[in-house]
């Protein structure tokens, strides 16, 4: 595939993400103030936002919890991100990121830990779980457009697609 | 259209003096630029939630504080849900009472705690008699026909 017709396809893509191809993100904040917040960040990113005020709430969500009646993954519209405070009671960012990464059917989904305290330990401990990315609170409209090159589309994409400052990835590299 | 001007340099003169003597900080500017046509109350709606909030919150950090026994964590917990919050709408002033609050939890200081509390309820309710004035302003500017303008 040679590139300008991948980059021809890239175009494409951008200008055509209808209303059920916008990325849906699962935001996790104990915070009424936070979730609000979080959530005007990503509807002005033009993604779909559905919020949780708890671990365990997002992985009902998730299609994970014991009422599969709440699962949205797989009735509704897939999750393409999910975006969690690190300090949260009962569940923390940390346990829930670990119980997505181990479970078999949600593991690809990414996850962005969030948290308003920069310690490094904590944020080597949900990189090496697998977190995407380890952001500072408050997050800033910039924060969040970076974030898009993290979300699967619904439609798969060859290479990559991202805004902001990444490059594209050619597939035509390396032949 | 006199009235409009009047109270459009009054709302900009206030607002500067907000951020100069560090009610507010950049998050609440980054507040304002998340509010569009779509959610023209954006703002307001994210502060009555703070100011909910933190109303919950200190009711909860007076009486963790008069308890017998009392629990520092817990205390703990609840200032760095105020501090979180504070922080997230760009309230400067109550944020960083909360980071002195918490050093004397982490000392299990009930005479710091006690100073603190007062300190941080002082300043809450200073922050939002000036974000209510400041949301007053803006309602007299758009009732006037006027349209409020953009802090950059």
């Amino acid at each position: 595939m040679d590139s300008s017709s991948s980059s021809v396809a890239v175009a494409v893509a951008m200008n055509e993400v209808k209303e059920e191809e916008r990325p849906h993100v699962l935001v996790v904040d104990d915070s009424l103030v936070d979730r609000k917040i979080m959530e005007k960040l990503f509807t002005n990113s033009a993604c779909k936002v559905t919020t949780a005020d708890s671990g365990k709430k997002a992985l009902e969500l998730l299609g994970q919890g014991e009422d599969k009646h709440t699962d949205i993954n797989h009735q509704g519209p897939k999750i393409n991100l999910v975006v969690t405070d690190y300090c949260m009671p009962g569940m923390t960012g940390y346990d829930l990121l670990k119980k997505v990464k181990e479970s078999s059917d949600i593991k690809e989904i990414p996850v962005i830990v969030v948290s308003s305290e920069n310690v490094p330990t904590r944020i080597k401990k949900c990189l090496e779980e697998g977190a995407q990315e380890f952001i500072l609170k408050p997050l800033k409209q910039a924060d969040v457009k970076k974030l898009r090159c993290h979300m699967q589309f619904t439609k798969p994409m060859k290479g990559r697609l991202c805004m902001g400052r990444y490059t594209m990835k050619r597939t035509s590299d390396n032949k | 259209m006199d009235t409009v001007s009047q109270l459009q340099r009054q709302f900009v003169e206030y607002t500067a003096s907000l951020y100069r003597e560090g009610y507010l900080d950049d998050q609440f500017t980054q507040l304002q630029k998340l509010q569009d046509e779509s959610n023209p109350d954006f703002v307001v709606e994210v502060v009555s939630l703070f100011f909910e909030d933190s109303e919950k919150l200190l009711n909860n950090l007076t009486t963790a504080l008069h308890q017998e026994n009392i629990d520092y964590k817990q205390v703990d917990a609840h200032v760095h849900q105020f501090k979180g919050s504070s922080s997230s709408i760009g309230a400067q002033r109550v944020k960083d009472m909360c980071v002195v609050f918490r050093n004397y939890c982490d000392e299990k200081n009930l005479d710091g705690c006690v100073v603190c509390l007062q300190q941080a309820k002082n300043e809450y309710i200073l922050v939002r008699n000036k974000l209510e004035a400041l949301f007053n302003l803006e309602q007299q500017i758009l009732q006037a026909g006027g349209s409020v303008p953009m802090m950059v």
